[in-house]
Order: C-alpha cells, then sequence, then structure tokens
C-alpha cells in the first residue's frame, strides 16, 4: 500500500513538473513565433538582394518562389525552392540555390542568380565548412573572390576557361586552397548549364498562379534533359520518380 | 557579506573555477571561443542558465523526492535552455546564428546540473543563485579570455563583430591589434588553438597558485618543499 502511494506522488511530481516547464517554453514559443519567422525572412531577402538589388525588381521576391525537382546540375537530391525576380511583370532574374557537393570538407550551398541572358547575377555562400582561414575566403566578409563571378556566362569565358587558373582555367585559386574554389567554380557552372536546359520553363512569366504546374513541367524537363536520368521512361511527372533516378 | 558568499564567490572564480578546474563544459567551451563577441555570447546565455536553474532547483528542493530529482533537474534546466534559445533566435539572430547548436547544447553542460545537485539542492535561494552567478562568471571569464587571445593571436583584431550583440552602434568597436596587413595564425582559430589556448591558460593558473603557495610556506617553514599546490 504504502509503495503504491509512493510511487503515485512521485510520477505525479514529475509529471507536475513536465507541465510546467512545458508551459513555459509554450509560453515563449507563443511570444517569439512572430518575430523569428520574421527574422528568418528577412535575412533570405537580405541574402536574396546581395545577389539581384532591390532596386532591380519589384514583385514580392519570397511569395514568387518555385518547387524544383533534385538535378545533378544543381547538385540537389530534393526539391529546393528557387526564387524569381520579375520587374513589370517580367521575369528578369532567377535565383538557384546550388549544393557544390565536392568542398574541402564537405558540400558547400550556394544561391546563384542568373539573368535572362545567361549572365550571373551574383554567387552567396550560404553554409559551408571550410577550413577557416584558407577556404573560407569564399565568404564575402573574408575576401571579394565570389563576387568575380558576376557578369560571367556560360561563353564568356568559354567552356574550358570555367576551371580555377591551376587546372588552365581562369578563376583565381586561393593560396593553400585549391578544392574548395575548384568546387564553387564547377556548381555555378553548372547552374549555368542548367539554366540554359531549362530556360524555356524558367522564363516564363505568368508563373505566379500556376505554380504546382510548372513545378511539374519542369520535372518532365529534367528527365528528358539531363543526361543521368535516360534510364527514366517518358512521362513521369510525380517526384518519386525523379527522386528515384537520382544518382 | 559573510564568509560564507565570500567562499562561493572565491569557489566561482577561482578554486573551483568550472572550466579551469573542474574542466566541465569543455565541448562548447572550445567550439565557440574563436572570437571574443562569441565567447561573450556563449558565456551570458550559459550565466543567465546557472542562475536561474540554481534558483529553480533551490526553491523547489524540498518538495523533490529523491528517485525523480534528477530528471526533474533536468526538466527545469531544458525548460529554461529552450526559453533563453527562442528567445535569442527572436532577438539577437545573427549571434544566434552563430553560436548555432551551441545553445541547445547548455543543456548538456555539466556543470549545469553539476550545481544544481551538489549546490542548489541542498542551499538556500539566495546562496544558490550567488552560486549560479559566481560559475557562470567564472566560465564567462575563461571563455572571453580565451576568445579574445584566440581572436588576437589568429586574425589579430578584438571585439570583430561586436555588432550582433550590441546593434550597429558597435560595428565599429572592432580594434586591429596587430595591423591591417596582419596575415593571421591559423592555428589560434582552428580546433588545436583552442585546446593549446586552454592548457595555456590552466597552466598559468596553476603557477601562480604555486607561485602564491610557496611563498606562504617560506613564510611559514621554510624547509617544506612546495609541491601539492595542483588543484
Amino acid at each position: 500500500m504504502n509503495i503504491h502511494k509512493q510511487v503515485t506522488t512521485t510520477a505525479l511530481l514529475l509529471m507536475l513538473f513536465a507541465t510546467i516547464g512545458a508551459a513555459l517554453v509554450g509560453f515563449i514559443y507563443d511570444h517569439t513565433y512572430e518575430t523569428i519567422k520574421q527574422n528568418e525572412r528577412q535575412a533570405l531577402l537580405d541574402q536574396l538582394n546581395n545577389i539581384v538589388p532591390a532596386s532591380d525588381y519589384d514583385n514580392a521576391l519570397l511569395e514568387d518562389s518555385f518547387e524544383l525537382a533534385p538535378d545533378v546540375l544543381l547538385g540537389t537530391t530534393e526539391p529546393i525552392t528557387a526564387y524569381r525576380a520579375k520587374k513589370q511583370e517580367k521575369t528578369i532574374a532567377v535565383i538557384f540555390p546550388a549544393i557544390a557537393p565536392n568542398g574541402y570538407n564537405g558540400s558547400i550551398n550556394l544561391l546563384v542568380g542568373v539573368y535572362r541572358d545567361g549572365t550571373v547575377a551574383g554567387v552567396r555562400v550560404i553554409r559551408h565548412r571550410e577550413t577557416p582561414g584558407l577556404g573560407d575566403a569564399i565568404e564575402t566578409s573574408r575576401s571579394d573572390w565570389i563576387t568575380h563571378f558576376t557578369g560571367k556566362s556560360l561563353g564568356r569565358p568559354p567552356g574550358k576557361q570555367w576551371k580555377v587558373k591551376r587546372d588552365g582555367g581562369e578563376f583565381d585559386q586561393f593560396t593553400g586552397a585549391t578544392i574548395t574554389p575548384r568546387a564553387v567554380v564547377k556548381s555555378v557552372h553548372s547552374v549555368l548549364l542548367y539554366f540554359e536546359a531549362n530556360k524555356k520553363i524558367l522564363l516564363q512569366d505568368e508563373v505566379v498562379d500556376k505554380g504546382a504546374k510548372v513545378a511539374k513541367d519542369e520535372k518532365d524537363v529534367d528527365t528528358k534533359d539531363s543526361h543521368e536520368e535516360q534510364k527514366d521512361t517518358g512521362s513521369s511527372s510525380d517526384t518519386d520518380e525523379s527522386g528515384s533516378s537520382k544518382p | 557579506m559573510n564568509t560564507e558568499q565570500q567562499t562561493i564567490i572565491k569557489n566561482g572564480l577561482w578554486t573551483n573555477n568550472v572550466a579551469l578546474v573542474q574542466l566541465l563544459g569543455l565541448c562548447p567551451l572550445l567550439a565557440v571561443t574563436s572570437t571574443f563577441i562569441n565567447g561573450l555570447g556563449l558565456g551570458l546565455a550559459t550565466l543567465i542558465t546557472l542562475v536561474l536553474s540554481n534558483t529553480f532547483v533551490s526553491i523547489i528542493r524540498h518538495w523533490t523526492r529523491p528517485e525523480v530529482r534528477i530528471p526533474i533537474f533536468i526538466l527545469i534546466i531544458a525548460s529554461i535552455v529552450t526559453a533563453i534559445e527562442l528567445a535569442m533566435n527572436a532577438w539577437f539572430y545573427e549571434l544566434f546564428l552563430i553560436l548555432g547548436i551551441f545553445i541547445p547544447l547548455i543543456v548538456t553542460n555539466c556543470s549545469i546540473l553539476a550545481r544544481a545537485e551538489s549546490f542548489a539542492s541542498r542551499n538556500p535561494v539566495l546562496d544558490s543563485a550567488l552560486d549560479g552567478f559566481m560559475m557562470g562568471l567564472g566560465f564567462l571569464l575563461v571563455l572571453i579570455l580565451l576568445g579574445g587571445l584566440r581572436e588576437i593571436i589568429g586574425q589579430g583584431t578584438l571585439f570583430s563583430n561586436a555588432h550582433l550583440m550590441f546593434g550597429p552602434a558597435a560595428s565599429n568597436f572592432e580594434l586591429s591589434l596587430l595591423g591591417d596587413d596582419y596575415p593571421g595564425f591559423l592555428i589560434a582559430i582552428l580546433p588545436p588553438g583552442a585546446f593549446i589556448g586552454l592548457g595555456l591558460l590552466i597552466a598559468g593558473k596553476n603557477s601562480i597558485e604555486r607561485f602564491r603557495s610557496k611563498k606562504v610556506i617560506l613564510v611559514s617553514a621554510p624547509s617544506r618543499p612546495a609541491e601539492a599546490s595542483v588543484s
């Protein structure tokens, strides 16, 4: 009898504290939720504005997003959200999140903006784990290296020159770090190839209200266009199939 | 201020310092102290957690039961840390991004549970709060000392990124101590630099203590060797 009572009180006690703790966290969550969402949106918008200046477009950039199916050229294995900057209803640039899979220390997450005519609007690194002091020169706070992509395109420099200098290309490497810039250069080049291959769909202007349909179309294009996905048969448009055909 | 409180203060800051003597919480200590401001941010978060958790644990110390006291302490600590994490996310967003995973990891900083168990659950509220504050302050001081040293040696600056913490007005706090063309000293910023730096700080503390005790011993009994000062 006594032991039952003891167990019950102990359990109730623990429950009481769990409830109080949960209530406290819930209360704070409720009061900070809006601010946190706001912060995240603002941080994202700031990053996008670094690539395409706010004065160049007039749409609500964050609302004008669309899903892109995974693609080798983007380095993605999951659907990602890309953004479309428009001026007077005309798409002027598309901003892709891309992944350079072969950094020195894992993958490097990039945002790559491409103008309508295929030139690079800008590139920024959003996440990486490169060596501090060596590979981290890809950050804008460390050096202006990453800004040198702006204005480049598939023809300028020509395809073979889309490499770091050590590999016979046009882009600088850093002292003591070649792998990091090599990965970034390759990834930016791939994004341009992707843009070129999917240009028609990406630059459709009436996308906003047909978001879902376009996403499907793009997946169709993926299956047709990219070389890795040839074994996919025909008109597959559901995520599973294009997802499973990744390397 | 009575002697007991003096002991608490001395314990937290020096004799029983969390980082230099107990060697607790080394994971965040070594990971985030690449700059002064990072150290300050994590140090303040830990300090607040310690004060609050010690206070609450001390308040409820008569109502817990021995069988479940550890889960209850952890519940309290986890709730406090989560609340702090949300608050930082809302009001110090950029600093939050830098400190990242180390804020929620404060929960697993053993020093916090250790103080709850070994001090707060046995002492009155005010003493416990003071103990939490002093332990937290001792930890904070080591964090900013190590962060400052690594920042100066590693990149030649001090107080860089101060605006993350003190707002835009502080963006010119940054001091270039070693000149603008200082090439940087990579190892100080990398993890090994943190180990070396902490090792030097501990060695420094021990040699200060040895020096002191030697003096005392010389006065009282000159013939005795001045060993055993390593705490």
